[in-house]
C-alpha cells in the first residue's frame, strides 16, 4: 500500500520536545567542551574515517545534541580515535573524549546498546 | 624468666602475619598462568634467586633507587627498613648467644632486654649493646624524618605526599609507636638496672632520677608489644603490605614474569608492592604543571587495592611513562593503567580475543574479531611492491613539512620506497588501545598488517612515534620497523645522504612514545649532532618531559594541555636555542602553538642540511627501474 | 609654552591622532619604526567596501600631518620609557631623549603569521599566499602562479589565525570576511575566466555596506561560498593544491583542487606593542591586545594616567573605526592636558 501525505509515520522534522537527549546530557556532564562546537566541519574534513566512508563527526555531534540517536548509534563506532580532529578543532573541543563518552552512553543504556 | 603475658599481642600478630603470608603466596602461585609458574620454578633454582636476594638487599633494605633520586627520602626508607632488619637480625643473634638457651622463640629476641635485664654490663656484652643502641638510634632518626614528612612534606624534599585512609592511619601510628616505645621500655629497664649503652643507658639513668624506672618499664613493654601486634594484624589491609609483597615482586620479576595485558597475580603483587612513596606524584606533569593531584600512579594503585572505581583515574593520564622509570620499586605502572583502561570497556570478552591473538601469529591478518566489525568499510588495499614502506601516520598529514622532508630524504637515499598512506591511511590502532578499546584496535592492526605484508617490503619507516610503538609491540610483522630518525641515522652511516653542517643551536625533546615508550634515545641525537650544535637541556632521555599533546589523556581540557606544553617548552628553551627539535608530529604541533622558538622535526632539519643527492641515488634508481622492468 | 605629546606609531591611528593634536596646537613627536608612515595602508591596494585606492586615504593622512607642529621620527624605536607623575620621557634607539606631557600609543596590529598554521602549507607550497601577498599582486596588476601561469581555480580560506584556540586567538578579527569578499570580487574582475571559492565558518558582514558587497559578489561576480573550515592543504604532482574541507551544509566532505590558495590572515597584537607594553607596564588583555580602561566609555584610556590608546592596538578595527578611535583619543588627551596639574 502506498503511503501519502505528511501525517503518516514519523515526520522529517526533529521532534525536539520528545527526542531523547539523555546521551547528550551524559556527554555534557562529563565533557563540557562538547558545548563549544560551532559546526565548522574541520573535524570531518580531516577525519581519517571520513576519508574512507560516510562519516561526519560534526554531524554526529549535532545529532546527539538534537536527540537523533539512532543514526549516531549506527555510525559512532566507525571512529578510529586517531585524534586528527582534536588537533584541528578551532574551539578546543575534546572530540576524542566525546566519541568515547557517546559509545559509553549507548553501551550503558539498554535501549541503544550497540 | 621465660614468659610474660605482655608478649601475647606480639605473638598473635606475628603468627597471624606468617600464616597470612603463606596462604597468600599459595593463592598467588595458584593463580599464575602455566608459563609463569614454570618461569617461577626455573627462577627458584637458577640465578634469578641469587639476583633477587641481591636486589632485595639493595632495594628493599637499602632503598638504593630512592637514595639516588632523593637522598633524604631514601635515608628515611633505609633507616626504617634496613635498621629494623638489622635490629631483628642482631637481636636474634644476641638472644642466641647471650640468652639462657639457643634457638629461642621470636619474642625472646624482640624483648631480649626484658627477659635479660642484667645483661650488657661490660666487655663484649657492652660492645654488643652499644651496637644495638646504634641501630635503634639509626631507626629513630629515620622515624623522625617520616613524622616530619607527614606533617610537612618539604622536609624530605617532596612537593606532595600521599593521602591516607583510616586503617592506614592506625597502622601508621602503630608503626610510629613501635620504636619510641622500645626505646622507652629498654631505657626504663636499663635505668632500673643501671646498665644499657649510650642511648638506652643514658636516657634510662636520666629518667630514673625523677621517675620510678622499675614500675614505668612494664607498661612500655606492653605498648611495644601492642604496637607490633597491631601493625602486623593491620598489615594485609594497609599499604604496608608492600613490605612483604615487594620480596615476591623482586623474585617474580627476576624470574622473567611480565605484567601482561590483563590483571593477574603479577599485577596484583605489583599493586600491593607500591609503598606510596610519592615519587610518581613528583614526577607527574599533571601535578606540577596543572595541579591535578589525585590520579597519579600511587593513587591508582591505592584505588585498585581498595576495589574503588578507577575508570576516571585510569584515563586521566598522559601515559608519558615518566613515573614508570622513576618508580623505585620497579612497578610497571603504565601497563597496569592500561589493564584498568581495558577493564573499563564494556565490550564483551575481548580479553580472550587478545590472548588468543598473541598465541597464534598465523591468524593475525585474517581472523575477524568476534562480534560485528566496526570497520567493515575499510577498502581492500593492494599496495605497490617496494623494499621500504613509508607510513607517515595520521598526525604527519597535519605537518606537511615533515612529510615533504621525508619524501626528500627517501628520494635522496635512493631506496625503492612506497609512501603507503600518501592519500591518507588507516590509523595504526594505538589511539584506540590507549582508550582501552583493544578489540577495535585489533581490527585496524589486522588491516594494516595485511597491507604491509602485501607490499613485500622488508623495512617499514614511520614518522610518528605513536605508530612506531604499536608497530613494534603489537603488530606481528616480519618487517623491520624503524622510526624515521633511525632510518636517517642509517642513511648517514651508509653515506647515502650527505649533509652540510648547519650552524644552529639545537635542543632536542625526546617524544614519550619514542624515548621511554620504545627506548630510542640515541639515534635522534646522533643525527642532530651530525648537522647542528646539540645542546643539553635539564630534561634529557628518560627524564624528558611530555609535550602535553598526548593522545593518552582524554580527560584534561585543551587549556590544560596548553599549560603543560608551555611549561615544557619554557624549560626546553631556557638556553635560547635556535631550534627546538623533536621527532614527533604531535609534539611539533603542540610545541609550535606555545613557543616563539622555531620548532622542527629532525627530518626537517636534515632535509634543510642535505646536499645535492649523491651519485649513489642515481645508480640505485637505474637499478630499481631495471628491477621493475624485470618484474613486468 | 605649548604642551607636548608623543605619538607612538605612524599608521592610520597615529597619523590621525598626530594631525588632530597639532591642529589643536600641541607639539607632537611622531615615532615610526619603519622608514615611512602609513603602516598597513602601504600594503593594501584597494579598500573595502567601496574599493577605492588606499593611496587616497594616505593622501588625506599625509595632508593633515603636514604641519609644523609635528616632528616626525622615522626608523625610530623606543629603548626606554620613563614616567614621573605627569611627565614622560622616551629614549630612542638613536639615544635621543624626547619629553612629553602625554603619550598616545598607536602601535597597531601585526598580521597573523600564516606559517604557524602549518597544515595550510604557507611557506611550504608555492601557491599558498596570504591576503597581503594578493594585494601586492593586485597593485602590480599581475595575478600569476609561481610558474607564471594564470590561476583558474582559486580558494580563499577565512579565519586563518582568528577564532582558533589552537593558535591561542579566541577572538574574531572582524575584517577578514569582508576582505575575502572584496578580494574575491577583484580576482574575478582581473581573471574573468577564473572560479573563486570562499571557505568560511560564518560570514561576519557587520560593517556599513559589507552585506551589500557580499551580495554583489554572489550576484555580479558569481563567487562561490562554501561553509566549512579548511582542515589542511596538500600539493598534487602538478603543483595544484588539494584542500580538504567539509561542506557542512551539504553534510559531506569535499575535496577540491585549486591553483591558488589565499589565506585570510587575522590580526594580532603587534610585536612593537608587546615590547612597549612590557617596557611601560601597560596592561594587556587575554587576547594580548592592550587592555582598555573601559570597553564602553574609556576605550582610549590605559592603566597609566597620561598614556592613551588609538586604533588597532586595542582590538581589530577597520579604517573608519580607527580614525574615529584616534580622534576620540585626541579628545581624551586634550581633556587630560587641560586638567593635569603641573
Amino acid at each position: 500500500m502506498e503511503k501519502f501525505g505528511f501525517t503518516i509515520s514519523k515526520g522529517r522534522q526533529i521532534d525536539y520536545e520528545s527526542n531523547d537527549r539523555r546521551i547528550a546530557e551524559y556527554i555534557f556532564e562529563r565533557e563540557p567542551s562538547f558545548r563549544l562546537c560551532i559546526e565548522c566541519g574541520g573535524c570531518s574534513a580531516t577525519c581519517t574515517t571520513g576519508n574512507l566512508t560516510q562519516f561526519s563527526l560534526r554531524e554526529l555531534h549535532i545529532l546527539i545534541k538534537r536527540g537523533e540517536n539512532d543514526q549516531v548509534r549506527q555510525n559512532i563506532r566507525k571512529c578510529m580515535l586517531c585524534g586528527k580532529c582534536t588537533l584541528v578543532c578551532p574551539r578546543g573541543v575534546n572530540t576524542r573524549n566525546i566519541v568515547v563518552l557517546a559509545k559509553q552512553a549507548f553501551q550503558k543504556s539498554d535501549e541503544y546498546a550497540i | 624468666m621465660q614468659f610474660d603475658p605482655f608478649v601475647i599481642p606480639f605473638n598473635i600478630g606475628l603468627y597471624f602475619i606468617l600464616i597470612y603470608s603463606v596462604v597468600r603466596s599459595v593463592i598467588w602461585f595458584r593463580d599464575l598462568s602455566r608459563p609463569d609458574k614454570l618461569r617461577l620454578q626455573r627462577g627458584f633454582f637458577g640465578t634469578a634467586f641469587v639476583q633477587s636476594l641481591k636486589e632485595i638487599f639493595l632495594e628493599s633494605l637499602i632503598h638504593r633507587k630512592i637514595l639516588k633520586t632523593n637522598f633524604k627520602l631514601g635515608y628515611m626508607h633505609m633507616s626504617l627498613a634496613f635498621g629494623w632488619f638489622l635490629l631483628i637480625l642482631f637481636g636474634t643473634i644476641e638472644a642466641d648467644i647471650f640468652g639462657t638457651k639457643h634457638l629461642n622463640a621470636p619474642y625472646k629476641a624482640i624483648f631480649f632486654r626484658f627477659f635479660n635485664p642484667e645483661h650488657g654490663g661490660m666487655g663484649f656484652e657492652a660492645v654488643y649493646g652499644f651496637f644495638m643502641d646504634l641501630i635503634l638510634a639509626f631507626i629513630l632518626s629515620g622515624l623522625f624524618l617520616a613524622v616530619s614528612k607527614r606533617f610537612y612534606s618539604k622536609v624530605v624534599g617532596m612537593r606532595k605526599t600521599t593521602r591516607l585512609k583510616a586503617t592506614d592511619k592506625i597502622a601508621l601510628i602503630s608503626l610510629w609507636l613501635i620504636f619510641p616505645s622500645r626505646l622507652l621500655a629498654e631505657s626504663f629497664t636499663s635505668g632500673a638496672h643501671g646498665n644499657g649503652s649510650f642511648l638506652t643507658g643514658s636516657l634510662g639513668s636520666w629518667l630514673a632520677t625523677f621517675l620510678p624506672a622499675q614500675q614505668m618499664a612494664y607498661p612500655f613493654w606492653w605498648l611495644y608489644s601492642l604496637s607490633l601486634g597491631t601493625f602486623f594484624i593491620l598489615l594485609p589491609i594497609t599499604r604496608y603490605m608492600h613490605i612483604p609483597t615487594e620480596l615476591f615482586l623482586i623474585f617474580m620479576r627476576n624470574s622473567g614474569i611480565k605484567t601482561g595485558d590483563k590483571s593477574g597475580t603479577y599485577s596484583e603483587v605489583e599493586t600491593h608492592s607500591c609503598s606510596s612513596c610519592g615519587i610518581c606524584i613528583d614526577a607527574c606533569q599533571l601535578n606540577f604543571s596543572v595541579g591535578i593531584t589525585n590520579i597519579q600512579s600511587a593513587y591508582l594503585m591505592k584505588a585498585i587495592r581498595n576495589n574503588d572505581d578507577v575508570s576516571d583515574i585510569a584515563h586521566n593520564c598522559l601515559m608519558c611513562g615518566r613515573c614508570d622509570l622513576k618508580c623505585p620499586v620497579g612497578i610497571e605502572l603504565s601497563p597496569i593503567r592500561m589493564i584498568q583502561r581495558r577493564a573499563g570497556e564494556p565490550e564483551n570478552d575481548f580479553r580472550n580475543i587478545y590472548k588468543g591473538y598473541f598465541r597464534s601469529r598465523q591468524s593475525v591478518a585474517l581472523e575477524k574479531t568476534n562480534g560485528s566489525s566496526a570497520y567493515d568499510f575499510l577498502p581492500e588495499n593492494n599496495p605497490k611492491k617496494a623494499d621500504v614502506l613509508f607510513f607517515a601516520g595520521c598526525m604527519t598529514h597535519l605537518t606537511p613539512t615533515i612529510k615533504n622532508s621525508m619524501i626528500k630524504i627517501l628520494e635522496a637515499s635512493g631506496v625503492n620506497y612506497n609512501f603507503i598512506d600518501e592519500q591518507g591511511g588507516v590509523c595504526c590502532g594505538r589511539p584506540l588501545m590507549l582508550a582501552g578499546q583493544d578489540k577495535e584496535a585489533r581490527e585496524l592492526i589486522n588491516y594494516n598488517s595485511r597491507m604491509i605484508w602485501k607490499s613485500g617490503a622488508h623495512t617499514l619507516v614511520t614518522s610518528c612515534p605513536i605508530c612506531y610503538k604499536v608497530f613494534k609491540e603489537s603488530y606481528y610483522l616480519d618487517v623491520e620497523v624503524l622510526h624515521h630518525t633511525q632510518f636517517i641515522k642509517r642513511m648517514i652511516d651508509e653515506g647515502s645522504i650527505k649533509m652540510n653542517f648547519l650552524h644552529k643551536k639545537v635542543v632536542y625533546h625526546t617524544p614519550c612514545d619514542l624515548g621511554r615508550g620504545s627506548g630510542v634515545y640515541d639515534e635522534p641525537k646522533d643525527v642532530l649532532k651530525h648537522v647542528s650544535r646539540l645542546e643539553k637541556s635539564k630534561f634529557e632521555d628518560e627524564n624528558s618531559l611530555c609535550c602535553g599533546g598526548s593522545l593518552g589523556n582524554m580527560k584534561i581540557s585543551n587549556q590544560q594541555k596548553s599549560k603543560i606544553a608551555r611549561d615544557a617548552a619554557a624549560e626546553l628553551t631556557k638556553g635560547n636555542p635556535d631550534i627546538l627539535a623533536t621527532a614527533c608530529p604531535l609534539c611539533k604541533k603542540t610545541f609550535s602553538a606555545v613557543t616563539e622558538t622555531r620548532v622542527a622535526d629532525i627530518s626537517e632539519i636534515v632535509a634543510e642540511a642535505m646536499m645535492q643527492p649523491s651519485v649513489k641515488k642515481y645508480i640505485l634508481k637505474q637499478v630499481n627501474s631495471i628491477k621493475e622492468l624485470a618484474n613486468i | 609654552m605649548s604642551k607636548q605629546v608623543i605619538v607612538i606609531g605612524g599608521g592610520v591611528a597615529g597619523l590621525e591622532a598626530a594631525g588632530q593634536l597639532s591642529k589643536a596646537g600641541i607639539e607632537v613627536s611622531l615615532i615610526e619604526k619603519e622608514n615611512k608612515t602609513g603602516g598597513h595602508l602601504n600594503d593594501w591596494y584597494k579598500l573595502f567596501p567601496d574599493r577605492r585606492n588606499s593611496s587616497e586615504v594616505k593622501e588625506y593622512l599625509d595632508g593633515i600631518t603636514h604641519h609644523d607642529g609635528i616632528k616626525l621620527l622615522t626608523n625610530t624605536t623606543i629603548e626606554k620609557f620613563n614616567s614621573n607623575k605627569s611627565h614622560f620621557s622616551i629614549i630612542t634607539n638613536e639615544g635621543k631623549e624626547l619629553t612629553a606631557d602625554a603619550v598616545v600609543v598607536a602601535t597597531g596590529f601585526d598580521l597573523f603569521k600564516s606559517a604557524r598554521k602549518e597544515e595550510y602549507g604557507y611557506g611550504i607550497y608555492d601557491n599558498v599566499i596570504t591576503s597581503t601577498d594578493l594585494e601586492e599582486m593586485f597593485r602590480k596588476g599581475k595575478i600569476v602562479l609561481s610558474n607564471g601561469n594564470v590561476p583558474k581555480t582559486i580558494g580563499i580560506v577565512h579565519c586563518v589565525g582568528s577564532r582558533d584556540e589552537k593558535v591561542g586567538n579566541l577572538y574574531c578579527s572582524k575584517l577578514c570576511c569582508v576582505t575575502a569578499v572584496k578580494q574575491a570580487i577583484e580576482l574575478r574582475e582581473h581573471l574573468p575566466e577564473s572560479k573563486v571559492f570562499c571557505f568560511y565558518m560564518d560570514m561576519r558582514m557587520g560593517g556599513a555596506f559589507y552585506e551589500e558587497l557580499y551580495r554583489e559578489a554572489q550576484e555580479k561576480w558569481g563567487v562561490n561560498f562554501i561553509r566549512g573550515k579548511v582542515s589542511e592543504a596538500g600539493e598534487a604532482i602538478d603543483n595544484k593544491l588539494i584542500i580538504k574541507v567539509e561542506d557542512t551544509l551539504a553534510g559531506r566532505p569535499l575535496k577540491m583542487e585549486v591553483d591558488l590558495l589565499v589565506l585570510m590572515a587575522g590580526m594580532e597584537m603587534s610585536e612593537g606593542g608587546k615590547k612597549i607594553s612590557k617596557m611601560c607596564g601597560l596592561n594587556t588583555g587575554e587576547n594580548r591586545f592592550f587592555a582598555v580602561a573601559d570597553h564602553h566609555y574609556g576605550s582610549n584610556r590605559s592603566n597609566i594616567k597620561g598614556v592613551f590608546y588609538a586604533g588597532t592596538c586595542t582590538a581589530p578595527m577597520n579604517i573608519t573605526e580607527t580614525i574615529s578611535h584616534a580622534r576620540a583619543a585626541v579628545s581624551e588627551v586634550m581633556d587630560y592636558l587641560k586638567n593635569v596639574r603641573k
